[in-house]
């Protein structure tokens, strides 16, 4: 008798295993996944006062074309469905609605911008969609326990002012700090991030703050209000545009203060260079992605793969600009991730993949800085090393380092 | 255009004696048509996906939005560029209400209308001073001052990062899905303002803000209260677009400053005008173009989808400049009146031209 | 003390920038009775025909030369096959037709020349002047609006042509009963302001760095700077838009928080113009009954 029932349960395994192993090979999907295709839904504002971000959605197109031509992912062409919603909110919950009912995307990813995400992560959430990758560097996203289908990707701006801080603490802890910043999230975020990063010291030490709207043609008068001020240390959170007039005003009025630049700001072809090569010395900044312009990546291999894409691809007017090389690395971290997936493109599968990223590393990221992510963490970039202007190129200085220090 | 002409178009455009029965059946007409059109709009969002019924809502809210910039530029004459700054109020009005007073999302459209009002007045009254071009500014100011002062109050607003309102259910017992529910809500909002709109303009208010906008002066001293019709139409106009907006924060579930920049001001002029600045279902037609011209021209052109839309704005006003509903009456006016010339004898022609 | 200074000079350099906008502004309202919304970018596209000119070799005078010609050309041509058919159409018509311009410059710019921030030769040396108070560059700007302001001004007074278009734009009929050419001198008056937009622009790019969205925000402040001013004055408007910009600066600095700078400095304009509804230097039109 217990002999039989044995044989049974064995044999009942036996078909079991079998069974689930054929699903297997049969690939298992949600909406936008079958045998011969992937989609994959993304806004961006290619138009409007945000377009010059505009450049990560071609690279990611182009990107995902160049898969396809080798073949795809596991056998899977991508189809990467890319609109554009300015910038405004209500647009984004509009296309991303298209997207995930009209055109079923398996997954949203790389969308742009912490309003538009904030319209969206309600609605991606409650549907039990994907929303990788966020293109933001905003603190909120790593929220796994209440928002489990987010996932943010770059290095927040929070994190990165932290850095800022830990360095100000321990050389110059005497020191007056003066902000411009960005007023919106963006901007903010690096503010309070070094308020935090300075804890009860920032009251004392950060003496005068000025915030600048994007429709104000310069910063000029910002800059004059902090130097008045009498501050000996400037923190800029600016776009491109902003950070070099940054730059060049506190050069012309002869003002000398420890200048930090923010990341998002730095890149020597549109921001060093158009504000004055011989004005930016000695400013440091921090990044955790190479920059196209500097001279120490360009006899590398892993640039030249790059510059050879972009040149075909068709996008060789941004061969300079380093949103660029980011969004290069955004779209090598999907199709990692969708490869990890095998065929189980479940969207349940495709977000544990995402969340078991284990020291990767991408070849346009700076040496030394790797994605990670668990159930708990969803920022898969945590470091980023500091660097400074010397007029012709940023040199790296210190250790890789995250937010806590280490 | 004189005096005497008004009163020639005008008497024109009442039937003459011989076909009142005519009107009479041409008024039943009318309503049954009314009806029947209604009955469709109701039936419609029950035919079409949940992703369409969310576009059409949204097409509604703008149609209401752009009815109040109509009563104020089209029938009053006063230019607004500064119309999204009275729908981020009512938007903002109604997020707030339901984010921190927990007030339910059909009880924050009472408040909405009379905080803008209320809003459309104040603003009214130091826009008695200004015309043509300084009233453009003037309200451009505002357009451009409203994301500014909505981070600024952050505490209220939200700041940057906005409001995030939790989605509308729809009734349990009606066993609709939340997005046809909000379409009916929406619908029924429309019909009211359109029906509001109709009785206002078409009645002595109506005619004492087209005859300041035609001639002030001569409102004036016919007894008209050009001030006080103004600045009325003003918080009128404001109110509407104002509803607009506390609807557009129920239905997308979100309110940040971002979403109320100055291109929705502009936005709304473009829509009025391609509708018929002067009418009331040219709302409608502006609320289409908003929506929807915007994703064909992304369809059409990858590159620069945004010079398909401006190139298709500059169609409409080469080919119908009055606008869409503007043009269609005129022409319908035109037809009338030489029917209702036909219909007569010799003598009523001479009596006329004479 | 010596940062009321500098803000001071900061805002007649920022100022500047608008003024030179403004005048375009001002040309076309005089010749056309319009407000033109996409001046802005048109003078934006202007400057990027001259950075390409300058791109592949061409000497700076040159390149500028040749693009105030293409500008003059260029405007005069929108004029005719852009604006002519909405002339005679109510004006709502032709505000939605400028902006639909703007849309289709601006989207034209961002397809063409992509969305980076370039650089753009200054043909003013590089250098700090009275103490750090100002730059060769930021006085450049303020001496070429100058100058065009001059220049417009004898246009209109002491010419033939500068006459006839004021004749034209104030009564057309009349104009045309004394044998005034009414559509040569709006087209003539179109050519103009892009040709002042496209000096605006160059002399701006260096300063503000040239992207598709680089006029975007001085539209706005010089079409309240030339409304300041007086719409119908081109003195009025260099003297509004160098106000506005002094007035942003001091706000910002000492008023108010700078996140409500624009706020607050578009209400005291809007305050001045309750006071002088027709600008400073404007002209009230007296209506006929």
């Amino acid at each position: 008798m217990t002999m039989r029932k044995i044989m049974v349960a064995g044999l009942s395994a036996a078909v079991l295993v079998a069974a689930s192993s054929v699903a297997w090979a049969a690939g298992q999907y949600s909406p936008g996944a079958s045998d011969s295709e992937i989609k994959i839904g993304n806004t961006m504002p290619y138009s409007g006062p945000a377009s010059s971000y505009g450049v990560i959605g071609k690279v990611d197109a182009a990107y995902f074309a160049m898969i396809n031509e080798k073949g795809g992912i596991n056998g899977r062409k991508i189809n990467f469905i890319s609109k554009d919603d300015s910038y405004s909110p209500p647009k984004t919950v509009e296309l991303v609605r298209q997207m995930v009912e009209q055109d079923q995307v398996l997954l949203m990813f790389n969308t742009l911008g912490t309003p538009p995400n904030m319209a969206i992560h309600g609605y991606l959430n409650e549907n039990k969609v994907p929303q990788l990758f966020l293109a933001t560097g905003a603190d909120q996203w790593n929220d796994p326990k209440h928002f489990p289908w987010t996932m943010m990707w770059l290095p927040s701006y929070g994190n990165e002012s932290h850095i800022y801080a830990s360095y100000i603490l321990k050389n110059l802890p005497n020191a007056k700090i003066a902000v411009l910043y960005q007023n919106d999230d963006y901007g903010k975020d690096y503010l309070n991030g070094l308020k935090a990063g300075l804890g009860d010291k920032a009251a004392k030490m950060i003496i005068a703050t000025q915030s600048y709207e994007t429709t104000d043609p310069t910063v000029d008068s910002q800059i004059v209000a902090l130097q008045a001020s009498g501050a000996d240390v400037l923190l800029t959170a600016a776009i491109p545009k902003f950070a070099a007039q940054s730059i060049r005003k506190v050069y012309d009025v002869g003002w000398k203060p420890t200048h930090f630049l923010n990341s998002v700001g730095n890149a020597v072809g549109t921001v060093m260079k158009p504000a004055g090569l011989e004005k930016g010395v000695g400013i440091i900044s921090a990044a955790f992605a190479k920059d196209p312009t500097d001279p120490q990546w360009q006899s590398t291999p892993e640039y030249k793969e790059w510059l050879a894409f972009m040149n075909k691809a068709g996008l060789s007017a941004n061969t300079t600009d380093v949103q660029a090389v980011i969004g290069y690395s955004f779209v090598q971290t999907m199709v990692e991730v969708l490869k990890a997936c095998g065929d189980n493109l479940t969207r349940e599968n495709v977000m544990k993949q995402a969340a078991s990223l284990h020291n990767v590393k991408l070849p346009m990221l700076l040496p030394g800085i790797m994605l990670s992510t668990s159930a708990d963490d969803f920022d898969p970039i945590k470091q980023m090393q500091l660097q400074k202007f010397d007029g012709t190129t940023w040199q790296l200085f210190g250790d890789v380092l995250s937010a806590s220090g280490s | 255009m004189t005096m005497a002409k008004s009163v020639a178009i005008a008497s024109a455009e009442q039937p003459a004696a011989a076909t009142r029965n005519g009107a009479f059946v041409a008024g039943a007409w009318r309503s049954t048509g009314a009806l029947v059109l209604i009955a469709a709009a109701v039936a419609l969002p029950f035919t079409i996906s949940n992703y369409h019924v969310f576009e059409l809502t949204q097409v509604m809210i703008y149609a209401i939005a752009v009815l109040g910039l109509n009563i104020l530029t089209g029938y009053n004459g006063q230019i607004s560029l500064g119309h999204g700054g009275f729908y981020a109020a009512g938007a903002y009005t109604a997020a707030i209400l339901m984010h921190r007073y927990g007030v339910p999302y059909w009880a924050t459209l009472p408040p909405a209308a009379v905080i803008c009002f209320a809003l459309g007045v104040l603003f009214g009254l130091p826009a008695l001073r200004f015309e043509g071009p300084y009233l453009a500014l003037v309200t451009l100011a505002m357009a451009v001052a409203t994301p500014q002062l909505l981070k600024y109050f952050d505490t209220w607003t939200g700041g940057q990062q906005g409001i995030n309102l939790i989605k509308v259910q729809a009734p349990a017992f009606l066993g609709i899905g939340r997005d046809r529910w909000l379409y009916l809500v929406v619908l029924t909002v429309l019909l009211v303002a359109m029906r509001v709109a109709a009785n206002m303009l078409h009645g002595r208010t109506g005619r004492a803000l087209v005859a300041i906008r035609d001639h002030p002066i001569a409102a004036a001293a016919m007894g008209i209260d050009v001030a006080r019709y103004k600045t009325l139409a003003f918080g009128t106009s404001s109110l509407f677009t104002g509803v607009a907006g506390a609807l557009s924060a129920i239905v997308i579930g979100f309110v940040a400053p971002e979403s109320f920049t100055l291109f929705l001001s502009l936005s709304f002029l473009v829509g009025s005008a391609i509708g018929g600045i002067a009418t009331i279902f040219g709302a409608i037609v502006g609320g289409l173009f908003i929506e929807f011209v915007p994703n064909i021209a992304n369809d059409i052109s990858d590159a620069a989808p945004w010079a398909i839309y401006g190139l298709t704005m500059l169609l409409f006003m080469y080919v119908m400049p009055r606008g869409v509903v503007g043009s269609l009456a005129g022409l319908m006016r035109r037809v009338q009146s030489r029917r209702a010339t036909a219909g007569q004898g010799l003598e009523e022609q001479k009596r006329r031209l004479s | 003390m010596h940062q009321l200074l500098q803000q001071i000079f900061s805002g007649l350099a920022a100022g500047a920038v608008y003024a030179s906008l403004a005048l375009a502004l001002v040309m076309i309202y005089r010749a056309t009775d319009l407000v033109n919304f996409a001046q802005g970018e048109m003078a934006m596209f202007s400057t990027y025909i001259a950075w390409m000119l300058v791109n592949v070799g061409m000497p700076f005078w040159a390149a500028f030369s040749l693009t105030l010609v293409a500008s003059f050309v260029g405007g005069m041509i929108i004029e005719r096959i852009v604006i002519r058919p909405v002339e005679n159409a109510p004006v709502l018509a032709a505000v939605v037709v400028t902006i639909g311009l703007l849309l289709i410059f601006n989207a034209l710019a961002g397809w063409l020349f992509t969305y980076t921030l370039q650089e753009f030769p200054s043909p003013f040396p590089d250098r700090t002047l009275f103490g750090a108070l100002m730059t060769t560059r930021d006085l450049g700007v303020i001496g070429v609006t100058l100058a065009m302001l001059v220049a417009l001004f004898v246009f209109f007074r002491f010419t033939a042509t500068g006459l006839a278009m004021r004749a034209a734009a104030q009564n057309p009929e009349s104009a045309r009963l004394c044998g005034i050419p009414v559509g040569r001198m709006l087209a003539i008056g179109w050519g103009l302001a892009a040709a002042i937009g496209a000096v605006a622009g160059i002399m701006v790019a260096p300063v503000l760095f040239l992207d598709p969205n680089m006029m975007g925000g001085v539209l706005l402040y010089a079409f309240t700077g030339a409304l300041l001013g007086g719409i119908t004055s081109p003195i009025g408007a260099v003297v509004g838009g160098l106000i506005v910009g002094v007035t942003e600066n001091l706000v910002g600095a000492y008023l108010i928080a700078s996140q409500l700078k624009l706020t607050v400095a578009l209400a005291l304009i809007v305050l001045v113009l309750v006071f002088r509804p027709n600008g400073l230097f404007g002209v009230a039109i007296v209506r006929r009954v």
